[in-house]
């Protein structure tokens, strides 16, 4: 049916809600890429086969439901039970009989199942009192792990649209949408955080026609918001994106999405075509004078496209090359077109910022960075998964707060933000406060959002070369200082990985990292070295005991390092099992030993070691 | 036309407006087709959209998801993302290379495996990750990398 009115929708969410009333019995089933990776389908189609089967569907109408990411992907394959929130972990294809039994005929809590608080080891029975999730601020996830998103008619249910539609058959003036965007103070989620409502005003100044573009070109390793959103909730994008084409006056609208997220795309794909049958996009939208229709295109696996004139390029069909930024995408962008380009996260924030206003907005974060952001908290912390905070919230009670701590209790060395062009940060800057501005001054950047923590066992070094060799894959070849630049850091860094650094080489690193960032062309090239110079501005005593010492702390770099079994090994054969070449010899709860000669130092029995009996030492040569 | 099935290619074009912005999407279509972009196929790509060859092959060549070598039966891919890279994946790689005796981007002389390394596949709270054509394999650590080959991609029980 197509939507021509307020009361038209009004009657089709009061009719959907009586079908499915928000107290329905329901069993969420998280299919995000994550819980599918262990097999959520799978059991997401066996339970409601099963309960089909045995017509415990009609008796207690229960409907099983394939919903987004939770956000929780390790502890996955996750279900919950609604309304009761009963929450289960790490659910296996064979606990499906016993579940119907017991959870869904009985009621039962299933004690196996349930959630472990990493940090007081007490089990959780009900979603809402996990800390990981309570303790977020669920604005832009709000619907994450509840709703279906291949199905339009549960976001109707949630409320969704309502904003679109009193927007366009009130005939609000477009001009104050764009003010009202300007008051919000939102600023671009995708890692500049510059302004959107000027973007959005300095655009519709330009004669048309206009385009709107979502960048949906995750390519920071380590960073999976958007992934989520898009796959999770692709309406509240799509909606976002229909108001900002109605406050710009644009008809035509383009989402470029990671051509490493398949199921991103499939379902944005499915989700444009149910708007479309609804008459929320494409000619008159809800009968009145305005159209807008937007199409998906699938990026071609390059990380540079996720810059925006890069993007635009690659929109064009054209190679992904940035050009210069005094040419402002507003006033030419693609097909040299006045454009608004925002990462998806930022498309999601406008529908909420219209709906409940500026000044709601605003009291939510910081007084420069309102609103939330979503991070992806990853790397060495006990929670893993992502988490929505409003902005401000500081850096530990992000990572000791909601991850609960490092992996192991082992001691916390560095937070990694804003990918490679972002920076580590160690211990004390944990207490600052997570926001545009205070991220910049400490030598990283928000980013769009991955948040990589990092142990003791993690070399600085390595992480530096690392980032170093993901951005000479990456960089577009365009302009020199990063195109041949980044290759001689990245030898200086070898270098020093495999104990042939020189003291002086230091200095060499500072200063082709300043030429580097003062000469290339775009953010991507000016802000490469970045992982480096925050590496050498914390960590710099790892770097000397690379050089000087001939050894690698943190027991990474293979060309320092040798394993080493000490007495207090309790023989439990551990290591044994991990090692893939059958270098280690010991009997059962004898000490064990390493034969050196066999060992090709991956350092699998090192990471298994639950006693600490394995230690790293300088090269045995 | 040797190689390729031109009836397939002409659907391809099809589907898209015959002009330049189209060329990456049918692009992909083609890749999808054959699992690597057959030089015929370019060139007709070329004279289909009005695009110059030289610059076809710039895009083919430019982006990641394109490969102008035929690749393997199966396509085993390890996420270098950076939270899989401080959680192991490295290893994982090498004992990758060390099982099928090839080098990471390199395909076996029987075109059974390629090997992929690939910059973050988005599902870094489960690292470290390895894709094996579609099927997504988590927490993989060194020692399963025979069992995770022997598999080939078969949809895994949990």
């Amino acid at each position: 049916m197509k939507i021509k009115s307020l009361n038209d929708y009004q009657a089709l969410q009061a009719q959907l809600l009586q079908e499915q009333p928000q107290d329905q019995k329901k069993i969420l089933v998280c299919c995000g890429t994550g819980c599918r990776a262990g097999g959520s389908l799978q059991i997401a189609e066996e339970l409601d086969k099963r309960l089909q089967e045995q017509g415990i569907q009609q008796k207690v109408q229960v409907v099983v439901k394939k919903p987004g990411c939770q956000g929780m992907c390790e502890k996955g394959p996750l279900v919950w039970f609604m309304p009761q929130g009963i929450f289960y972990c790490c659910v296996k294809l064979s606990d499906i009989p016993e579940i119907i039994e017991k959870t869904i005929k009985k009621g039962e809590i299933m004690d196996r199942l349930l959630y472990k608080d990493p940090g007081t080891k007490q089990k959780v029975e009900h979603h809402h009192d996990i800390p990981f999730l309570s303790k977020q601020h669920r604005l832009i996830l709000r619907n994450m792990g509840i709703i279906d998103p291949m199905d339009i008619r549960d976001y109707i249910r949630m409320g969704g649209y309502q904003t679109l539609i009193e927007v366009l058959t009130q005939a609000r003036n477009p001009d104050s949408i764009i003010e009202e965007i300007e008051k919000s103070a939102l600023r671009g989620r995708g890692g500049g955080g510059f302004p959107t409502g000027r973007k959005w005003r300095s655009c519709k100044k330009v004669p048309g026609p206009r385009y709107v573009v979502g960048n949906g070109d995750e390519g920071d390793p380590g960073a999976f918001m958007d992934r989520s959103l898009m796959e999770g909730d692709p309406h509240s994008v799509l909606e976002g994106m229909i108001i900002g084409a109605y406050a710009v006056d644009s008809h035509d609208g383009y989402i470029y999405v990671r051509h490493e997220y398949p199921l991103a795309v499939k379902h944005l794909t499915h989700a444009i075509e149910e708007a479309r049958e609804y008459g929320l996009l494409g000619q008159n939208i809800l009968g009145t004078n305005f159209s807008f229709d937007i199409h998906i295109n699938r990026g071609g696996g390059a990380f540079v496209c996720g810059e925006s004139t890069a993007l635009m390029r690659s929109l064009e069909g054209k190679v992904g090359e940035p050009r210069a930024k005094y040419i402002h995408s507003t006033e030419r962008g693609l097909f040299d077109k006045p454009t608004v380009l925002n990462n998806v996260e930022t498309w999601a924030n406008v529908p909420l910022i219209i709906k409940y206003g500026s000044a709601w907005f605003r009291k939510i974060g910081t007084e420069k960075s309102p609103g939330t952001k979503i991070f992806s908290l990853v790397g060495k912390v006990k929670n893993t998964g992502l988490i929505e905070v409003a902005m401000g919230t500081t850096l530990r009670e992000i990572i000791f707060g909601l991850g609960g701590g490092i992996i192991n209790d082992r001691p916390f060395k560095a937070v990694q933000t804003g990918g490679p062009s972002g920076g580590c940060l160690p211990a004390s800057a944990l207490d600052y406060s997570v926001d545009f501005d205070t991220l910049t001054t400490a030598g990283s950047m928000m980013g769009s959002g991955g948040m990589i923590v990092m142990d003791d066992r993690t070399c600085m070094v390595d992480v530096a070369k690392y980032f170093t060799h993901f951005l000479i894959e990456e960089s577009c070849g365009k302009c020199l200082p990063c195109r041949e630049g980044l290759p001689q850091l990245w030898n200086i860094l070898n270098e020093i990985s495999l104990g042939h650094g020189k003291v002086e080489d230091l200095d060499r690193i500072a200063e082709l990292s300043q030429v580097i960032a003062d000469s290339s062309l775009c953010a991507l090239g000016t802000s490469s070295p970045n992982p480096v110079l925050s590496t050498l501005r914390y960590f710099k005593d790892e770097y000397l005991a690379h050089i000087v010492e001939k050894r690698c702390p943190a027991g990474v770099c293979k060309a320092l390092v040798s394993y080493k079994i000490q007495d207090v090994c309790v023989g439990c054969g551990a290591c044994i099992r991990a090692c893939p070449v059958q270098a280690i010899i010991g009997e059962r709860k004898k000490k064990h030993e390493i034969i050196q000669a066999k060992c090709i130092q991956c350092g699998s029995c090192y990471a298994v070691c639950k006693f600490n009996a394995i230690v790293t030492g300088p090269k045995v040569s | 036309m040797e190689c390729v099935d031109a009836t397939k290619l002409e659907q391809i074009f099809q589907r898209y407006p015959q002009n330049e912005s189209s060329l990456i999407m049918v692009l992909q279509d083609i890749h999808d087709l054959f699992h690597f972009l057959p030089c015929d196929a370019l060139t007709l790509a070329a004279e289909k959209l009005g695009v110059p060859l030289s610059r076809v092959f710039s895009v083919a060549t430019f982006y990641k998801a394109f490969s102008l070598k035929p690749k393997g039966k199966t396509v085993v891919r390890v996420c270098m993302g950076t939270a899989c890279h401080i959680r192991g994946a490295e290893q994982v790689l090498c004992e990758i290379e060390r099982n099928l005796k090839i080098k990471r981007g390199d395909t076996t002389e029987d075109l059974g495996f390629t090997l992929e390394t690939v910059n973050c596949v988005g599902a870094c709270a489960m690292a470290p990750v390895v894709v094996v054509n579609e099927e997504y394999h988590r927490n993989v650590t060194p020692i399963e990398v025979p069992e995770l080959l022997k598999r080939e991609g078969e949809p895994h029980e949990n």
